[in-house]
């Protein structure tokens, strides 16, 4: 089970870091959702990986940490709400801007760059 | 057990809430509301610095909880300082906003309120996950400010704002999980007390979350590979919101003091300054670019971006001496920066009301209606920042210079933070002659008369310069004595012993 876990925090996180990198705006919203999945797990994982366990002591022979789930909770609210108003200003920044480019422009300067840096390699 | 300690956070958020149902309730009674909940929060303060400079640490336990079960509030001289710079910072900058900034949004008292709420939630908080959710609470309220009254340069600045800080929200809540995993506590004050306790197994984990969440604290106080998102937002920012986010960043700075004096301080064993030795270097790498940025500026208030960022390596270089005189220093610059930056900001916004198209681009420009009262006033401002001789920002310098001990340290410290104060002087001379002084032929139309409110309150946060330099001894005294106490972390730790009061039984 901990091998699985683990597997998947690595992939939500990594997955989430490749989306962000992309400088547009809905990979990006994406990719930090993912990220968030990502802690969202890891947190779960701090108070250790039990099974058939009670949050409470004394109720069972095995108990789980319930303060992780507590932060977890606390974690996806925030998370979501956040998740919310970043897509509204994603929206909001193309409908200002006509681009789903992260600067809110295409990138010119970038190909100008790559072109200059081509130029400096020949 | 003190009551008190949930003023300075009940105070503004009743204040805010009463705000959102108040939309449509004429403009005056809603100012003036909002200014008594500011002018509240601020007695708050007053009482609690009154409070806590007897030394002794004040806890309010929320919900009863004996610490560490609980989340804790803790009153100590570091959060009674933050939370008065804090509170009368806000005040000057709500007075700011009633000349025409509330009136571009529906919900610019409610925002502010909730700002100020979160930032006081994160000075007085005893414990790591209510950091965090401090954060949240002040950066959500922060990014509602920073689009405030709209404009696509402010769309784009705020995304990337807002994503950064979403970023910086995962990696918090990453080393939080990291610390926790192994020690099983988020108490600051249990924290202290567990970490030198670690076995060498436990230990790499620690040192990660650890190290991670000093990345974390350098994203919101704008350290060196972190900080080139600080100066395209905050130049966009209207005035007043700039102006108090000169207090944003303070708020990465105080978390750091706290942290690494607490938890990882002087006492951790293995762990003891864990971080420190790289915040030295990049804390002057800072200040370098902040000077280079000020240098480059083609407006004002991109400028005086850029002097947050220098304020924000002077602050760390003198927190990384890790030395008491180190961290009484930057305190007494943290005082004078966050006002006089503050001042800075509405100063800019000011002159660009009365250039017109010229907006506030360092360019020749008609000559200004109240071109004798805002140059003056850019003067001594300047002076102040800069941290010439007659004003705060030369004291607050002059004591982080002496803080360092002789050696390589010395060197570097010295020569980065003197030569780089020199290119600072040349770049606000360049800005302020051109500015004030050549003026081209013609007049401006639709200049913007200077109000009572905008005046005063720039006017009066440029003056707190003067009052830091008249209340010199107090101050510096007290910023010594807080600096004792975070470099005895014992005192802190003792807040776990505290009794609660119980319920009596029937």
């Amino acid at each position: 089970m901990e091998l699985v876990f683990a597997l998947a925090i690595g992939t939500l996180t990594s997955t989430g870091i490749y989306l962000m990198l992309r400088a547009r705006t809905f990979p990006v919203v994406l990719g930090l959702t993912l990220l968030s999945y990502g802690v969202n797990l890891f947190l779960f994982s701090t108070g250790r990986l039990v099974r058939d366990g009670q949050p409470i002591i004394g109720g069972a022979d095995i108990y789980s940490d319930p303060l992780p789930q507590a932060l977890v909770l606390t974690a996806i609210v925030i998370g979501f709400a956040m998740t919310a108003f970043l897509v509204t200003l994603a929206l909001r920044s193309h409908a200002d801007t006509g681009v789903d480019h992260v600067d809110g422009a295409e990138q010119s300067s970038t190909t100008k760059e790559s072109s200059g840096r081509e130029e400096a390699d020949q | 057990m003190n009551n008190w300690l949930t003023a300075p956070i009940l105070i503004p958020l009743l204040g805010g809430v009463l705000q959102i149902f108040m939309s449509y309730a004429p403009m005056q009674l809603r100012r003036t509301l909002a200014l008594t909940t500011t002018i509240l929060t601020l007695l708050a303060a007053i009482v609690l610095l009154g409070l806590a400079d007897d030394g002794s640490y004040r806890v309010y336990a929320l919900g009863n909880w004996q610490p560490p079960f609980g989340i804790m509030l803790v009153l100590d001289r570091l959060a009674a300082l933050m939370l008065i710079v804090t509170a009368v910072l806000a005040l000057f900058c709500h007075i700011y906003a009633f000349q025409k900034t509330d009136t571009q949004g529906p919900h610019f008292h409610t925002l502010f309120l909730f700002q100020l709420t979160g930032l006081n939630i994160a000075f007085l908080t005893g414990d790591l996950f209510n950091l965090f959710v401090a954060f949240e609470v002040l950066l959500i309220a922060s990014y509602g400010l920073l689009l405030h009254g709209g404009g696509t340069t402010r769309t784009v600045a705020g995304l990337h704002y807002v994503v950064l800080n979403l970023i910086g929200s995962a990696l918090f809540l990453f080393s939080v999980g990291m610390i926790y995993s192994v020690t099983g506590t988020l108490n600051m004050a249990d924290l202290a007390v567990k970490v030198p306790q670690l076995s060498s197994e436990n230990l790499p984990l620690v040192k990660t979350g650890g190290l991670l969440l000093l990345v974390v604290f350098g994203l919101k106080s704008a350290i060196l590979p972190l900080c080139f998102w600080l100066p395209r937002a905050y130049s966009n920012a209207t005035a007043p919101v700039a102006a108090l986010f000169a207090v944003m960043t303070k708020v990465g700075i105080y978390a750091i003091l706290r942290v690494y004096t607490l938890i990882f301080g002087e006492n951790a064993g293995e762990l003891a300054h864990l971080g420190m030795n790289w915040l030295f270097p990049t804390a002057l790498f800072t200040l370098a670019i902040g000077v280079i940025g000020l240098l480059g500026s083609k407006k004002l208030k991109t400028m005086i971006a850029w002097q947050v960022i220098i304020s924000v390596g002077t602050m760390l270089a003198a927190i990384g001496l890790t030395t008491p005189a180190g961290i009484s220093a930057a305190l007494f610059y943290l005082i004078n920066t966050t006002w006089v930056v503050g001042g800075l900001f509405l100063l800019a916004d000011l002159v660009s009301s009365q250039r017109g198209s010229a907006d506030d681009r360092i360019v020749t420009a008609p000559k200004m209606r109240n071109n004798a009262l805002l140059g003056t006033l850019f003067l001594i401002s300047a002076v102040a920042a800069i941290g010439l001789p007659p004003l705060s920002g030369f004291f607050s310098k002059l004591l982080i210079l002496q803080a360092a001990t002789p050696g390589t340290e010395m060197v570097l410290l010295w020569s980065v933070i003197l030569v780089g104060g020199f290119f600072t002087l040349i770049a606000y001379s360049h800005a302020g002659s051109i500015v004030f002084w050549r003026n081209s032929e013609g007049h401006i139309k639709h200049d913007g008369k200077l109000g009572l409110p905008v005046t005063l309150s720039t006017a009066g946060l440029v003056g707190l310069s003067l009052v830091i330099v008249a209340l010199a001894g107090p101050i510096n005294r007290y910023t010594e004595a807080t600096a004792a106490q975070l470099n005895s972390p014992a005192g802190y730790t003792e807040v776990l012993q505290m009794p609660v009061v119980t319920e009596s039984r029937r």
